[in-house]
Protein backbone atom coordinates (compact mmCIF):
# COMPACT_ATOMS: atom_id res chain seq x y z
CA UNK A 1 0.00 0.00 0.00
CA UNK A 2 2.93 2.13 0.22
CA UNK A 3 3.87 4.78 -2.35
CA UNK A 4 7.33 4.89 -4.82
CA UNK A 5 8.95 8.47 -6.22
CA UNK A 6 7.79 8.80 -9.78
CA UNK A 7 10.28 11.00 -11.79
CA UNK A 8 8.70 10.57 -15.30
CA UNK A 9 10.96 11.30 -18.24
CA UNK A 10 9.87 14.09 -20.45
CA UNK A 11 9.00 12.32 -23.04
CA UNK A 12 6.37 10.53 -20.85
CA UNK A 13 5.21 14.39 -19.72
CA UNK A 14 5.29 15.28 -23.36
CA UNK A 15 2.54 12.54 -23.93
CA UNK A 16 0.45 12.83 -20.84
CA UNK A 17 0.22 16.67 -22.05
CA UNK A 18 -0.55 15.89 -25.76
CA UNK A 19 -1.79 12.23 -26.49
CA UNK A 20 -1.41 11.40 -30.01
CA UNK A 21 -4.42 9.51 -31.53
CA UNK A 22 -6.80 9.73 -28.79
CA UNK A 23 -10.43 9.07 -28.73
CA UNK A 24 -12.94 6.51 -29.73
CA UNK A 25 -12.56 5.23 -33.31
CA UNK A 26 -16.20 5.12 -34.63
CA UNK A 27 -15.10 3.25 -37.69
CA UNK A 28 -12.48 0.79 -36.08
CA UNK A 29 -12.17 -2.68 -37.56
CA UNK A 30 -11.26 -4.27 -34.44
CA UNK A 31 -11.40 -2.73 -30.67
CA UNK A 32 -9.78 -4.43 -27.93
CA UNK A 33 -9.75 -3.83 -24.14
CA UNK A 34 -7.02 -4.35 -21.95
CA UNK A 35 -7.20 -4.61 -17.75
CA UNK A 36 -10.47 -4.33 -15.89
CA UNK A 37 -13.18 -1.77 -15.82
CA UNK A 38 -14.46 -2.21 -12.25
CA UNK A 39 -11.03 -1.44 -11.04
CA UNK A 40 -9.86 0.88 -13.08
CA UNK A 41 -6.18 0.70 -14.90
CA UNK A 42 -7.94 0.40 -18.08
CA UNK A 43 -7.44 0.80 -21.99
CA UNK A 44 -9.24 0.60 -24.89
CA UNK A 45 -7.46 -0.03 -28.15
CA UNK A 46 -9.18 0.84 -31.92
CA UNK A 47 -7.20 -0.29 -34.86
CA UNK A 48 -8.41 0.47 -38.52
CA UNK A 49 -7.05 -2.54 -40.56
CA UNK A 50 -6.99 -2.56 -44.81
CA UNK A 51 -7.37 -5.35 -47.23
CA UNK A 52 -3.38 -5.54 -46.83
CA UNK A 53 -3.66 -6.07 -43.39
CA UNK A 54 -1.57 -2.60 -42.78
CA UNK A 55 -2.47 -0.81 -39.94
CA UNK A 56 -3.54 2.22 -41.20
CA UNK A 57 -4.61 4.44 -37.94
CA UNK A 58 -4.60 2.97 -34.35
CA UNK A 59 -6.23 5.13 -31.51
CA UNK A 60 -6.77 4.32 -27.86
CA UNK A 61 -9.10 5.63 -24.70
CA UNK A 62 -7.03 5.03 -21.06
CA UNK A 63 -8.48 4.96 -17.57
CA UNK A 64 -4.88 4.84 -16.04
CA UNK A 65 -1.94 6.74 -14.87
CA UNK A 66 0.24 9.25 -16.79
CA UNK A 67 2.88 6.36 -17.71
CA UNK A 68 -0.43 4.17 -19.40
CA UNK A 69 -1.79 7.59 -21.30
CA UNK A 70 2.01 7.54 -22.50
CA UNK A 71 2.91 4.23 -23.46
CA UNK A 72 -0.76 4.00 -25.06
CA UNK A 73 -0.08 7.22 -27.60
CA UNK A 74 3.11 5.93 -28.46
CA UNK A 75 2.06 2.63 -29.56
CA UNK A 76 -0.70 4.03 -31.73
CA UNK A 77 1.95 6.26 -33.30
CA UNK A 78 4.39 3.20 -33.84
CA UNK A 79 2.18 0.75 -35.77
CA UNK A 80 0.59 3.35 -37.86
CA UNK A 81 1.62 2.22 -41.35
CA UNK A 82 2.62 -1.26 -40.04
CA UNK A 83 1.47 -4.82 -41.36
CA UNK A 84 -0.35 -6.73 -38.65
CA UNK A 85 2.73 -9.05 -38.84
CA UNK A 86 5.48 -6.38 -37.88
CA UNK A 87 2.72 -4.79 -35.47
CA UNK A 88 2.58 -8.45 -33.75
CA UNK A 89 6.30 -9.20 -33.91
CA UNK A 90 8.12 -5.87 -33.18
CA UNK A 91 5.94 -4.84 -30.78
CA UNK A 92 7.00 -5.54 -27.16
CA UNK A 93 6.61 -3.53 -23.96
CA UNK A 94 10.53 -3.34 -23.80
CA UNK A 95 10.71 -1.27 -26.66
CA UNK A 96 7.60 0.90 -25.99
CA UNK A 97 9.15 1.36 -22.51
CA UNK A 98 12.68 2.07 -24.37
CA UNK A 99 10.42 4.53 -26.72
CA UNK A 100 9.13 6.69 -24.12
CA UNK A 101 13.14 6.62 -22.15
CA UNK A 102 11.86 4.41 -19.80
CA UNK A 103 9.53 4.38 -16.89
CA UNK A 104 9.84 3.27 -12.89
CA UNK A 105 9.47 -0.23 -12.67
CA UNK A 106 6.05 -0.41 -10.83
CA UNK A 107 4.83 1.29 -14.30
CA UNK A 108 6.24 -1.40 -16.47
CA UNK A 109 2.97 -3.15 -16.11
CA UNK A 110 1.48 0.60 -18.11
CA UNK A 111 3.14 -0.24 -20.88
CA UNK A 112 2.47 -4.10 -20.83
CA UNK A 113 -1.28 -3.27 -20.57
CA UNK A 114 -0.93 -1.08 -23.93
CA UNK A 115 1.25 -3.38 -25.76
CA UNK A 116 -1.29 -6.02 -24.33
CA UNK A 117 -4.60 -4.35 -25.74
CA UNK A 118 -2.38 -3.98 -29.33
CA UNK A 119 -2.15 -7.33 -29.34
CA UNK A 120 -5.21 -8.42 -28.65
CA UNK A 121 -6.79 -6.49 -31.04
CA UNK A 122 -4.91 -8.29 -33.54
CA UNK A 123 -5.50 -11.66 -32.07
CA UNK A 124 -9.49 -10.70 -32.40
CA UNK A 125 -8.82 -9.58 -36.12
CA UNK A 126 -7.94 -12.95 -37.18
CA UNK A 127 -10.47 -14.80 -34.79
CA UNK A 128 -13.06 -12.42 -36.36
CA UNK A 129 -12.18 -13.77 -39.87
CA UNK A 130 -11.56 -16.99 -38.79
CA UNK A 131 -8.14 -17.37 -39.69
CA UNK A 132 -5.09 -17.72 -37.80
CA UNK A 133 -1.90 -17.32 -39.21
CA UNK A 134 1.22 -19.03 -37.94
CA UNK A 135 2.63 -16.17 -36.65
CA UNK A 136 0.13 -15.46 -34.12
CA UNK A 137 1.04 -18.70 -31.49
CA UNK A 138 -2.38 -20.25 -29.64
CA UNK A 139 -0.52 -19.36 -26.88
CA UNK A 140 -0.89 -15.49 -25.93
CA UNK A 141 2.16 -13.31 -25.68
CA UNK A 142 3.84 -11.63 -22.84
CA UNK A 143 1.44 -8.46 -22.79
CA UNK A 144 -1.64 -10.53 -23.09
CA UNK A 145 -0.76 -12.88 -20.61
CA UNK A 146 -0.07 -10.22 -18.11
CA UNK A 147 -2.86 -7.83 -19.09
CA UNK A 148 -4.89 -11.44 -18.21
CA UNK A 149 -2.77 -11.54 -14.56
CA UNK A 150 -4.12 -8.17 -13.92
CA UNK A 151 -7.88 -8.45 -14.50
CA UNK A 152 -7.01 -12.10 -12.48
CA UNK A 153 -5.88 -9.77 -9.84
CA UNK A 154 -8.60 -6.89 -10.17
CA UNK A 155 -11.02 -9.69 -10.06
CA UNK A 156 -9.81 -11.25 -6.74
CA UNK A 157 -9.54 -6.97 -4.99
CA UNK A 158 -13.01 -6.72 -6.11
CA UNK A 159 -14.50 -9.58 -4.10
CA UNK A 160 -12.75 -8.60 -1.43
CA UNK A 161 -14.26 -5.13 -1.39
CA UNK A 162 -17.82 -6.95 -1.49
CA UNK A 163 -16.70 -8.59 1.13
CA UNK A 164 -15.84 -5.55 3.14
CA UNK A 165 -19.33 -3.98 2.01
CA UNK A 166 -21.36 -6.64 3.57
CA UNK A 167 -19.63 -6.30 6.33
CA UNK A 168 -20.83 -3.26 7.06
CA UNK A 169 -23.89 -2.45 8.92
CA UNK B 1 16.05 9.60 -13.28
CA UNK B 2 17.64 12.34 -11.27
CA UNK B 3 17.89 14.25 -14.71
CA UNK B 4 14.07 13.37 -15.22
CA UNK B 5 12.81 15.14 -12.70
CA UNK B 6 14.99 18.00 -13.79
CA UNK B 7 12.64 18.22 -16.99
CA UNK B 8 9.26 17.47 -14.75
CA UNK B 9 10.32 20.75 -12.99
CA UNK B 10 11.01 22.89 -16.10
CA UNK B 11 7.66 21.66 -17.15
CA UNK B 12 6.26 23.83 -14.41
CA UNK B 13 7.71 27.18 -15.71
CA UNK B 14 5.19 29.51 -15.82
CA UNK B 15 2.67 28.99 -13.52
CA UNK B 16 0.22 31.40 -11.95
CA UNK B 17 -0.01 30.71 -8.54
CA UNK B 18 0.73 27.83 -6.36
CA UNK B 19 -1.55 26.24 -4.10
CA UNK B 20 -0.02 23.63 -1.87
CA UNK B 21 -3.00 21.20 -0.88
CA UNK B 22 -1.02 18.20 0.18
CA UNK B 23 -0.85 18.70 3.86
CA UNK B 24 -1.43 15.29 4.43
CA UNK B 25 1.88 14.10 3.31
CA UNK B 26 4.06 16.96 4.22
CA UNK B 27 3.28 20.23 4.71
CA UNK B 28 5.87 24.06 4.81
CA UNK B 29 6.97 24.88 7.54
CA UNK B 30 6.17 28.66 8.66
CA UNK B 31 9.12 31.06 8.56
CA UNK B 32 7.94 31.89 12.66
CA UNK B 33 8.51 27.96 13.43
CA UNK B 34 11.74 28.04 11.41
CA UNK B 35 12.76 31.10 13.52
CA UNK B 36 11.76 29.64 16.98
CA UNK B 37 14.19 26.90 15.59
CA UNK B 38 17.36 28.05 14.01
CA UNK B 39 18.73 29.52 17.61
CA UNK B 40 18.92 26.18 18.60
CA UNK B 41 21.53 24.63 16.15
CA UNK B 42 24.09 27.30 16.83
CA UNK B 43 23.48 29.77 19.56
CA UNK B 44 21.68 27.98 22.56
CA UNK B 45 20.87 24.53 23.98
CA UNK B 46 22.80 22.30 21.33
CA UNK B 47 24.37 20.23 23.89
CA UNK B 48 23.05 17.26 24.99
CA UNK B 49 20.63 17.30 28.03
CA UNK B 50 22.05 14.31 29.26
CA UNK B 51 25.57 15.53 30.10
CA UNK B 52 26.66 17.79 32.89
CA UNK B 53 27.76 21.23 31.02
CA UNK B 54 25.45 24.31 30.00
CA UNK B 55 24.88 23.77 26.51
CA UNK B 56 23.71 20.31 27.96
CA UNK B 57 21.61 22.08 30.86
CA UNK B 58 19.65 24.70 27.96
CA UNK B 59 19.12 21.88 26.09
CA UNK B 60 17.58 19.64 29.37
CA UNK B 61 15.20 22.94 30.18
CA UNK B 62 14.85 23.16 26.82
CA UNK B 63 13.07 19.91 26.28
CA UNK B 64 11.14 19.81 29.75
CA UNK B 65 9.26 23.40 29.02
CA UNK B 66 8.55 21.46 25.81
CA UNK B 67 7.23 18.30 27.07
CA UNK B 68 5.10 20.50 29.82
CA UNK B 69 3.68 22.63 26.49
CA UNK B 70 2.66 19.64 24.42
CA UNK B 71 0.82 18.27 27.55
CA UNK B 72 -0.79 20.87 28.59
CA UNK B 73 -1.80 21.18 25.23
CA UNK B 74 -3.14 17.83 24.84
CA UNK B 75 -4.87 18.01 28.70
CA UNK B 76 -2.36 15.92 30.64
CA UNK B 77 -0.87 17.55 33.86
CA UNK B 78 2.26 15.81 33.96
CA UNK B 79 5.05 16.28 31.31
CA UNK B 80 6.67 12.59 32.29
CA UNK B 81 3.79 11.54 29.91
CA UNK B 82 5.29 12.83 27.00
CA UNK B 83 7.87 11.00 24.85
CA UNK B 84 9.29 12.34 21.55
CA UNK B 85 9.72 10.35 19.18
CA UNK B 86 10.99 10.72 15.26
CA UNK B 87 8.00 11.26 14.29
CA UNK B 88 4.11 10.27 14.00
CA UNK B 89 4.76 6.77 12.30
CA UNK B 90 7.69 6.31 15.03
CA UNK B 91 5.05 7.14 18.07
CA UNK B 92 2.17 4.61 16.23
CA UNK B 93 4.97 1.92 16.22
CA UNK B 94 5.89 2.39 20.00
CA UNK B 95 2.37 2.67 21.05
CA UNK B 96 1.71 -0.65 19.48
CA UNK B 97 4.70 -2.29 19.60
CA UNK B 98 5.43 -1.44 23.30
CA UNK B 99 2.34 -1.69 24.88
CA UNK B 100 2.51 -5.46 23.25
CA UNK B 101 5.29 -6.18 24.23
CA UNK B 102 4.93 -5.21 27.56
CA UNK B 103 1.58 -6.62 28.25
CA UNK B 104 1.97 -9.93 26.20
CA UNK B 105 1.35 -11.93 29.25
CA UNK B 106 -2.46 -10.67 29.69
CA UNK B 107 -3.19 -12.11 26.11
CA UNK B 108 -1.88 -11.38 22.48
CA UNK B 109 -4.92 -9.84 20.79
CA UNK B 110 -4.88 -6.29 19.07
CA UNK B 111 -7.68 -4.42 17.54
CA UNK B 112 -7.95 -1.71 15.11
CA UNK B 113 -10.08 -0.20 12.97
CA UNK B 114 -10.26 -0.70 9.37
CA UNK B 115 -9.27 2.66 8.57
CA UNK B 116 -6.23 2.90 10.36
CA UNK B 117 -3.48 4.72 9.28
CA UNK B 118 -0.90 2.87 6.93
CA UNK B 119 2.26 2.99 9.72
CA UNK B 120 -0.83 0.57 12.22
CA UNK B 121 -1.69 -1.72 9.56
CA UNK B 122 1.80 -2.09 9.00
CA UNK B 123 3.10 -2.54 12.62
CA UNK B 124 -0.07 -4.98 13.12
CA UNK B 125 1.59 -7.52 10.12
CA UNK B 126 4.86 -7.47 12.30
CA UNK B 127 3.21 -7.89 15.04
CA UNK B 128 1.55 -11.21 13.47
CA UNK B 129 5.24 -12.67 13.51
CA UNK B 130 5.49 -12.39 17.32
CA UNK B 131 2.44 -14.29 18.08
CA UNK B 132 -0.17 -11.42 18.17
CA UNK B 133 -3.33 -11.55 15.81
CA UNK B 134 -5.65 -8.36 14.93
CA UNK B 135 -8.84 -7.91 14.47
CA UNK B 136 -10.19 -5.40 12.22
CA UNK B 137 -13.29 -3.74 12.94
CA UNK B 138 -15.03 -2.46 10.06
CA UNK B 139 -16.48 1.37 9.34
CA UNK B 140 -19.89 2.56 7.54
CA UNK B 141 -20.11 4.41 4.72
CA UNK B 142 -19.00 7.65 6.03
CA UNK B 143 -15.86 5.98 7.92
CA UNK B 144 -17.52 5.91 11.11
CA UNK B 145 -16.76 2.93 13.57
CA UNK B 146 -19.11 -0.06 13.77
CA UNK B 147 -19.86 0.11 17.82
CA UNK B 148 -21.45 -3.30 18.01
CA UNK B 149 -18.33 -4.62 15.93
CA UNK B 150 -16.29 -3.22 18.36
CA UNK B 151 -17.60 -5.00 21.46
CA UNK B 152 -17.85 -8.09 20.13
CA UNK B 153 -14.14 -7.86 19.24
CA UNK B 154 -12.65 -7.13 22.77
CA UNK B 155 -12.66 -10.26 24.96
CA UNK B 156 -10.57 -10.95 27.85
CA UNK B 157 -7.37 -11.84 25.67
CA UNK B 158 -7.22 -7.84 23.92
CA UNK B 159 -4.46 -6.24 25.28
CA UNK B 160 -4.50 -3.37 23.03
CA UNK B 161 -7.20 -0.92 20.74
CA UNK B 162 -6.16 1.46 18.71
CA UNK B 163 -8.53 3.94 16.98
CA UNK B 164 -7.83 7.07 15.45
CA UNK B 165 -9.47 10.06 16.23
CA UNK B 166 -10.11 11.27 12.92
CA UNK B 167 -9.50 9.63 9.68
CA UNK B 168 -6.12 11.25 8.15
CA UNK B 169 -7.87 10.64 4.91
CA UNK B 170 -11.74 11.26 4.68
CA UNK B 171 -11.55 13.40 7.94
CA UNK B 172 -14.17 11.23 10.11
CA UNK B 173 -14.42 12.03 13.81
CA UNK B 174 -14.66 8.81 16.02
CA UNK B 175 -16.54 8.62 19.19
CA UNK B 176 -13.57 7.85 20.62
CA UNK B 177 -14.74 8.67 24.64
CA UNK B 178 -17.33 5.89 23.70
CA UNK B 179 -15.34 3.33 21.85
CA UNK B 180 -12.72 3.54 24.92
CA UNK B 181 -15.78 3.10 27.22
CA UNK B 182 -16.91 -0.37 25.02
CA UNK B 183 -13.71 -1.20 25.53
CA UNK B 184 -13.00 -0.94 28.77
CA UNK B 185 -16.29 -2.43 29.71
CA UNK B 186 -15.91 -5.15 28.00
CA UNK B 187 -11.88 -5.46 29.26
CA UNK B 188 -10.59 -3.15 31.81
CA UNK B 189 -6.95 -4.22 31.13
CA UNK B 190 -7.19 -3.57 27.64
CA UNK B 191 -4.84 -0.81 26.66
CA UNK B 192 -6.73 2.21 24.39
CA UNK B 193 -4.25 4.29 21.99
CA UNK B 194 -5.62 6.95 19.71
CA UNK B 195 -3.38 8.55 16.70
CA UNK B 196 -4.70 11.94 17.15
CA UNK B 197 -2.68 13.38 14.61
CA UNK B 198 -5.29 14.84 12.59
CA UNK B 199 -7.48 15.91 15.38
CA UNK B 200 -4.42 18.05 17.33
CA UNK B 201 -4.84 21.48 16.77
CA UNK B 202 -8.30 21.11 14.70
CA UNK B 203 -10.67 19.27 17.50
CA UNK B 204 -11.14 19.58 20.94
CA UNK B 205 -8.91 16.94 22.23
CA UNK B 206 -8.01 16.39 25.97
CA UNK B 207 -6.31 12.87 26.70
CA UNK B 208 -8.03 13.14 30.33
CA UNK B 209 -11.08 13.84 29.33
CA UNK B 210 -10.92 10.98 26.88
CA UNK B 211 -9.40 8.36 29.28
CA UNK B 212 -7.27 7.12 26.91
CA UNK B 213 -4.01 5.35 27.74
CA UNK B 214 -1.98 6.23 24.89
CA UNK B 215 -2.18 9.30 22.15
CA UNK B 216 0.01 9.79 18.75
CA UNK B 217 0.91 13.68 17.68
CA UNK B 218 3.09 14.71 15.16
CA UNK B 219 4.38 18.09 14.05
CA UNK B 220 4.03 18.24 10.90
CA UNK B 221 0.63 17.75 10.56
CA UNK B 222 0.25 20.99 12.31
CA UNK B 223 2.91 22.41 10.28
CA UNK B 224 5.84 21.73 12.56
CA UNK B 225 8.69 20.69 11.37
CA UNK B 226 8.94 16.91 9.93
CA UNK B 227 10.82 14.38 11.93
CA UNK B 228 9.20 15.11 15.29
CA UNK B 229 5.98 13.41 16.71
CA UNK B 230 5.06 12.92 20.44
CA UNK B 231 3.41 9.42 22.35
CA UNK B 232 1.34 10.83 25.69
CA UNK B 233 1.55 7.41 27.46
CA UNK B 234 -0.88 7.98 30.80
CA UNK B 235 1.20 7.83 34.31
CA UNK B 236 1.32 4.16 35.12
CA UNK B 237 0.84 2.23 32.05
CA UNK B 238 3.40 -0.35 30.43
CA UNK B 239 5.19 0.28 27.60
CA UNK B 240 8.15 -1.50 26.39
CA UNK B 241 10.87 0.43 24.30
CA UNK B 242 11.33 -1.02 20.54
CA UNK B 243 14.69 0.52 19.84
CA UNK B 244 18.21 0.30 21.86
CA UNK B 245 20.73 2.93 22.20
CA UNK B 246 21.93 5.51 24.87
CA UNK B 247 18.70 6.25 26.20
CA UNK B 248 18.49 10.21 27.46
CA UNK B 249 15.70 12.14 28.57
CA UNK B 250 13.40 9.97 26.56
CA UNK B 251 13.10 7.18 28.84
CA UNK B 252 11.28 5.10 25.48
CA UNK B 253 13.01 6.59 22.57
CA UNK B 254 16.80 6.29 22.36
CA UNK B 255 19.38 8.42 20.45
CA UNK B 256 20.24 12.20 21.43
CA UNK B 257 17.13 14.05 21.18
CA UNK B 258 16.91 16.73 18.77
CA UNK B 259 16.46 19.87 20.63
CA UNK B 260 15.48 22.00 17.10
CA UNK B 261 12.63 19.79 16.37
CA UNK B 262 11.28 19.59 19.42
CA UNK B 263 11.36 23.47 19.80
CA UNK B 264 9.64 23.70 16.38
CA UNK B 265 7.11 21.22 17.47
CA UNK B 266 6.44 23.01 20.26
CA UNK B 267 6.47 26.46 18.50
CA UNK B 268 3.76 25.52 15.56
CA UNK B 269 1.21 23.78 18.34
CA UNK B 270 1.49 27.19 19.88
CA UNK B 271 0.39 28.87 17.00
CA UNK B 272 -2.47 25.98 16.39
CA UNK B 273 -3.75 26.86 19.66
CA UNK B 274 -2.93 30.56 20.27
CA UNK B 275 -6.22 31.26 18.26
CA UNK B 276 -7.92 27.73 18.02
CA UNK B 277 -11.19 28.78 16.92
CA UNK B 278 -10.12 31.46 14.73
CA UNK B 279 -7.68 28.94 12.99
CA UNK B 280 -10.19 26.17 12.62
CA UNK B 281 -12.74 28.29 11.61
CA UNK B 282 -10.70 29.78 8.75
CA UNK B 283 -9.54 26.04 7.91
CA UNK B 284 -12.90 25.32 7.64
CA UNK B 285 -13.92 28.42 6.00
CA UNK B 286 -11.73 27.77 3.05
CA UNK B 287 -12.44 23.79 2.63
CA UNK B 288 -16.16 24.24 2.31
CA UNK B 289 -15.30 27.19 -0.37
CA UNK B 290 -13.34 24.39 -1.76
CA UNK B 291 -15.78 21.39 -1.30
CA UNK B 292 -19.04 23.66 -1.98
CA UNK B 293 -17.44 25.05 -5.60
CA UNK B 294 -16.33 21.31 -6.87
CA UNK B 295 -19.71 20.21 -6.36
CA UNK B 296 -21.35 23.24 -8.12
CA UNK B 297 -18.86 22.84 -10.52
CA UNK B 298 -19.09 19.58 -11.98
CA UNK B 299 -20.94 16.66 -11.89
CA UNK B 300 -20.13 13.39 -11.39
CA UNK B 301 -18.13 13.97 -8.31
CA UNK B 302 -18.51 12.30 -4.60
CA UNK B 303 -17.50 13.49 -1.14
CA UNK B 304 -15.59 10.81 0.37
CA UNK B 305 -16.05 10.73 4.48
CA UNK B 306 -18.95 12.70 6.39
CA UNK B 307 -20.68 16.44 5.97
CA UNK B 308 -21.00 18.86 8.56
CA UNK B 309 -19.45 18.93 12.54
CA UNK B 310 -18.61 15.12 12.03
CA UNK B 311 -15.61 16.14 9.50
CA UNK B 312 -12.63 17.15 10.65
CA UNK B 313 -12.71 20.65 9.47
CA UNK B 314 -9.43 20.88 7.04
CA UNK B 315 -10.45 17.96 5.43
CA UNK B 316 -11.68 17.29 1.68
CA UNK B 317 -11.60 13.99 -0.02
CA UNK B 318 -13.43 13.99 -3.12
CA UNK B 319 -14.24 10.98 -6.13
CA UNK B 320 -14.08 12.75 -9.33
CA UNK B 321 -15.60 9.70 -11.20
CA UNK B 322 -14.76 8.35 -14.76
CA UNK B 323 -11.22 10.20 -13.79
CA UNK B 324 -7.98 8.90 -12.84
CA UNK B 325 -6.48 10.08 -9.61
CA UNK B 326 -2.82 10.04 -10.44
CA UNK B 327 -2.67 11.48 -14.03
CA UNK B 328 -4.97 14.68 -12.33
CA UNK B 329 -2.44 14.91 -9.41
CA UNK B 330 -0.21 15.79 -12.56
CA UNK B 331 -2.46 17.92 -14.32
CA UNK B 332 -3.08 19.83 -11.65
CA UNK B 333 0.67 20.05 -10.66
CA UNK B 334 1.62 21.74 -14.13
CA UNK B 335 -0.86 24.12 -12.90
CA UNK B 336 0.55 24.97 -10.00
CA UNK B 337 -2.15 22.94 -7.60
CA UNK B 338 -0.43 20.44 -5.66
CA UNK B 339 -2.68 17.19 -4.03
CA UNK B 340 -2.29 13.46 -3.75
CA UNK B 341 -4.77 10.88 -4.71
CA UNK B 342 -6.10 7.18 -3.49
CA UNK B 343 -5.93 6.20 -6.82
CA UNK B 344 -4.64 2.19 -7.30
CA UNK B 345 -2.31 3.85 -9.86
CA UNK B 346 -0.66 5.93 -7.31
CA UNK B 347 0.53 2.84 -4.91
CA UNK B 348 2.90 0.48 -5.27
CA UNK B 349 0.72 -2.70 -4.96
CA UNK B 350 -2.00 -1.37 -7.82
CA UNK B 351 -4.16 -1.59 -4.88
CA UNK B 352 -6.53 1.91 -4.33
CA UNK B 353 -6.72 3.60 -0.50
CA UNK B 354 -7.94 1.04 1.93
CA UNK B 355 -9.67 3.61 3.89
CA UNK B 356 -11.98 4.32 0.71
CA UNK B 357 -12.67 0.21 -0.23
CA UNK B 358 -13.42 0.23 3.68
CA UNK B 359 -16.20 2.85 2.99
CA UNK B 360 -17.06 0.65 0.56
CA UNK B 361 -16.14 3.25 -2.81
CA UNK B 362 -15.71 1.51 -5.79
CA UNK B 363 -13.01 0.81 -7.53
CA UNK B 364 -14.16 3.12 -10.15
CA UNK B 365 -14.79 5.98 -7.17
CA UNK B 366 -11.41 5.22 -5.73
CA UNK B 367 -9.72 5.60 -8.83
CA UNK B 368 -10.52 9.10 -9.49
CA UNK B 369 -9.91 10.77 -5.80
CA UNK B 370 -8.31 13.41 -4.15
CA UNK B 371 -7.33 14.51 -0.63
CA UNK B 372 -6.59 18.16 -0.05
CA UNK B 373 -6.21 20.04 3.19
CA UNK B 374 -6.31 23.54 3.92
CA UNK B 375 -4.47 25.23 6.51
CA UNK B 376 -4.48 28.94 8.16
CA UNK B 377 -2.38 30.07 6.02
CA UNK B 378 -4.71 29.71 2.28
CA UNK B 379 -6.23 32.73 1.35
CA UNK B 380 -9.69 32.91 -0.55
CA UNK B 381 -7.83 33.63 -3.54
CA UNK B 382 -5.70 30.36 -3.20
CA UNK B 383 -9.37 28.67 -3.72
CA UNK B 384 -10.72 30.25 -6.33
CA UNK B 385 -7.74 30.00 -8.74
CA UNK B 386 -8.26 25.61 -7.70
CA UNK B 387 -11.60 26.00 -8.72
CA UNK B 388 -11.13 27.98 -11.49
CA UNK B 389 -8.18 25.14 -12.96
CA UNK B 390 -10.42 22.22 -11.51
CA UNK B 391 -12.96 22.03 -14.25
CA UNK B 392 -10.73 21.48 -16.78
CA UNK B 393 -8.22 19.54 -15.40
CA UNK B 394 -10.68 17.14 -14.55
CA UNK B 395 -12.14 17.40 -17.80
CA UNK B 396 -8.90 16.89 -19.73
CA UNK B 397 -8.36 13.51 -18.37
CA UNK B 398 -12.17 12.42 -18.39
CA UNK B 399 -11.45 13.35 -22.28
CA UNK B 400 -8.42 10.98 -22.23
CA UNK B 401 -10.48 8.20 -20.13
CA UNK B 402 -13.47 8.95 -22.93
CA UNK B 403 -15.82 6.12 -22.97
CA UNK B 404 -13.10 3.65 -21.32
CA UNK B 405 -13.91 1.70 -18.04
CA UNK B 406 -17.59 3.46 -17.71
CA UNK B 407 -19.59 0.95 -15.96
S1 LIG C 1 -2.44 2.46 -15.30
FE1 LIG C 1 -2.62 2.25 -13.15
S2 LIG C 1 -0.56 2.39 -12.61
FE2 LIG C 1 -0.46 2.90 -14.69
Amino acid sequence: MSRVPLPYTQKVLDLFRNPKNLGKMEDATVTAVAGNPACGDMITFYLKINDQEIIEKASFESYGCAANIATASIVTEMVQGMSLEAAWKEMTWKKVTEEVGGLPSVKFHCGVLAVGALKRAIRKYFQNKNVSPSWVPQELSFEEKQALEEEELAKTLAKRLNVAEENQS
Amino acid sequence: MVENVKELLKAHKGIKREVYLDNENSTMVPKDVVDAMLPYYNQVAYGNPTLTHKPGWEAFETIMKSSQKISRFLGSKILEEITFTSGETEANNLALMGSAFANKSKGKKIVISEIEPINVLHVTDLLQKFGFTTTKVPVDREGFLNLEKLKEAVDEETILASIATVSNEIGTIQPVKEALDIVKDKNPETLFHTDASDAYGRIPLNVQDLKVDLATVSSYKILGPRGIGALYIKEGVNVDKILEGQIGTQKLWPGVENTPLIVGFTKASEMAFQDFEANVNRMRMLRDKLVDGIFRKLSDVKLNGPKGDKRVPDNANISFLRCEGEALTIELSLRGIYVSSGSACSRRLLQPSHVLVAIGRKFSEAHGSILAKTTRYHTEEDITYVLEVIPSAVGRIRGIVGSTGVD
